[in-house]
């Protein structure tokens, strides 16, 4: 029996103990402790971000091959690290406005962090299912945050219902793919699957595999899965769903690239279809649908599933060039996202939050700089150029085509263009419609530099001498993923 | 009538079947709704256990006792979630649910 090698699993341990420490700060200090606390968990997660980034290269195994560190996860850890400590860092100011900060937020959210990180890192089934269990049930519980509103309780109860229907249907794919294949480690199973000969693998395997990727797909909320998104989105207090809109997004999709690309790589007849359509509808839907809202958390919501269809659109491929597209788009949505919800944030009344996109009206006139912000983000987020989301979606675009997916790519052209709509539409509500909106200005410095800071992404990330590295990081990650 | 893998598999599925459609077909009340979950997780279970029996792996096992662990958490979590709720709400039908549409 080899020794226990810890090293590659480092960041887990450092903000799984590190959490627990913080829990015991927390429960002897009250909830005067909250700041401390908050600021503790950004600490571990920046420190985490360093451990990670000083990883050897290449791959490495530990507890017993059930554990895997290479040049992908590290990208994608790095990703969800930075999204989740911006979120706690904006969730102290805004809950300190609220007055309602409690010292378990951030607890919570660092242990949501750990869950995604050992889902990013799973090399087992068993693994796969306790990270996204550690994960689901952390966010589970910020859902229902807000313990005295009903809105919030009700997000929560609606995703512990669906969510544990998925982990549910996931777990019978896990055990028809054990029983059918013998093994629940991607490596074993990947040289299992390579040795079926003519016949393909059984039939068993193919249903696994489908209620497998049916239960991945509710964690990233592609359609037909994601029903509970706009609910929970709306229901849930503003720093949580900015939480909810990326790091935990960020996490599944990894976790359903490797899934696909390395246990049931040989499969790509079985999965690539399924990968296809959810794509097509997740575009369709996350374009139209988002028409008719006027909440904007719920329109972010609809905006989320639609550009999960276009990861999903350069997932479909399957190509080195399709998975590092994909992680040059979930980058530039965290950047994007994250100034989103901080400027979401500032929707702030003397009578409380507003979320409704008609009370923005006029925004132009009272608070410049908010309203200019927003439209960048929006132009970003349809994909106008020069702002970095029409790279973004110019590089999966392009892998789609490069692997002969037109009509995937057709549908990705129109699906943005429907798209354009409502988001320009808050830019004409902000620039041409009348009103007085009454928005106390937002007094937090860090809020206000996070929007800054988002926005100078969202410019300057489209500049070769910034995009030139990311894509470059970002193929490294996908060459580390399939070799 | 010797017992096979396959009747374990059998009643497994029709566990899992009874629970995803105790999901969807119950308009009454949460708590079927987590009892219909606990079914599905329970038929998960019989399976991994009778392809661990039938491969002589213990992986499988192993893996129904966490899921056994999980299991429990994610009640007591749901239950909590549900103890808010109704203090919020004064009932627990899921008619009622329906704060937010569209």
């Amino acid at each position: 029996m080899d020794s226990l090698n810890l090293a590659p699993a480092y960041s887990e341990i450092i903000l799984a103990v590190g959490a627990l420490a913080l829990l015991m700060l927390g429960v002897f200090k009250g909830d005067k402790s909250t700041r401390l606390v908050s600021w503790l968990s950004v600490f571990l997660m920046v420190l985490c971000v360093f451990i990670i980034a000083s990883l050897p290269d290449g791959r490495s195994f530990s507890f017993g091959n059930m554990f895997v560190t290479d040049g992908f996860t590290s990208f994608m850890k790095i990703l969800i690290l930075i999204a989740s400590g911006a979120a706690i860092a904006m969730s102290i100011s805004f809950f300190e406005q609220e007055n309602a900060g409690k010292f378990e937020l951030p607890i919570i959210m660092t242990l949501a962090t750990v869950g995604m990180l050992v889902m990013v890192s799973a090399n087992d089934l068993m693994t796969l299912y306790m990270g996204l269990e550690l994960q689901s049930l952390s966010l589970y519980v910020l859902a229902a945050f807000r313990r005295g509103s009903t809105r919030s309780t009700e997000a929560g109860l609606k995703y512990f219902i669906l969510g544990a229907l998925s982990s549910g249907m996931l777990l019978y794919g896990s055990s028809l793919i054990y029983g059918f294949i013998g093994t629940m480690n991607f490596t074993a199973i990947a040289g299992v699957l390579s040795h079926t000969g003519e016949h393909g693998p059984s039939i068993g395997v193919v249903i696994g595999l489908v209620f497998i990727l049916s239960g991945l797909a509710f964690k990233i909320s592609a359609v037909p899965f994601h029903m509970w998104t706009p609910d929970v989105y709306e229901g849930a207090p503003t720093p949580i769903t900015s939480f909810f809109a990326v790091a935990p997004k960020i996490a599944a999709l990894a976790l359903l690239l490797r899934v696909i690309e390395v246990p049931f790589g040989t499969m790509e007849a079985s999965w690539s279809q399924i990968i296809f359509f959810m794509s097509i509808l997740s575009m369709i839907l996350g374009s139209v649908a988002a028409i008719m809202q006027f909440n904007i958390k719920r329109l972010m919501a609809y905006s989320s599933i639609g550009h999960i269809g276009f990861a999903l659109m350069a997932m479909a491929s399957g190509s080195e060039l399709g998975v590092s597209g994909i992680l040059y788009y979930m980058s530039i949505y965290l950047v994007t996202n994250v100034g989103v919800f901080s400027c979401i944030m500032g929707m702030r009344r003397k009578d409380g939050m507003t979320e409704n996109i008609n009370d923005l009206a006029g925004l132009a006139k009272s608070r410049p700089a908010m309203a200019a912000a927003i439209a960048l983000f929006m132009l970003s987020l349809a994909g106008i150029p020069p702002l970095v989301g029409f790279y973004a979606k110019f590089y999966v675009i392009g892998a789609a085509v490069a692997e002969g997916h037109y009509v995937l790519s057709v549908i990705a052209f129109m699906a943005s263009v429907i798209g354009a709509f409502y988001y320009l539409r808050i830019i004409k509500i902000m620039y041409f419609d009348e009103g007085e909106p009454d928005f106390i200005a937002q007094k937090s410095l860090l809020m206000r530099s996070v929007a800054f800071v988002s926005a100078a992404g969202v410019i300057f990330m489209g500049f070769p001498q910034i995009s030139a590295p990311l894509k470059e990081a970002a193929s490294l990650a996908a060459k580390a993923l399939l070799s | 009538m010797q017992i096979t893998l396959f009747h374990y598999l059998t009643v497994a599925a029709m566990l899992f079947t009874l629970g995803v459609f105790g999901i969807f077909l119950n308009r009454k009340n949460v708590i079927t709704i987590m009892l219909s979950i606990e079914l599905i997780l329970l038929g998960v279970n019989i399976n991994l256990v009778a392809f661990s029996s039938h491969l002589g792996d213990m992986t499988g096992q192993v893996f129904s006792l966490f899921i056994l662990t999980v299991a429990a958490a994610e009640a007591a979590i749901g239950l909590a979630i549900l103890v808010v709720y109704f203090r919020n709400r004064g009932s627990i039908a899921i008619d009622d649910a329906s704060g937010m549409k569209g």
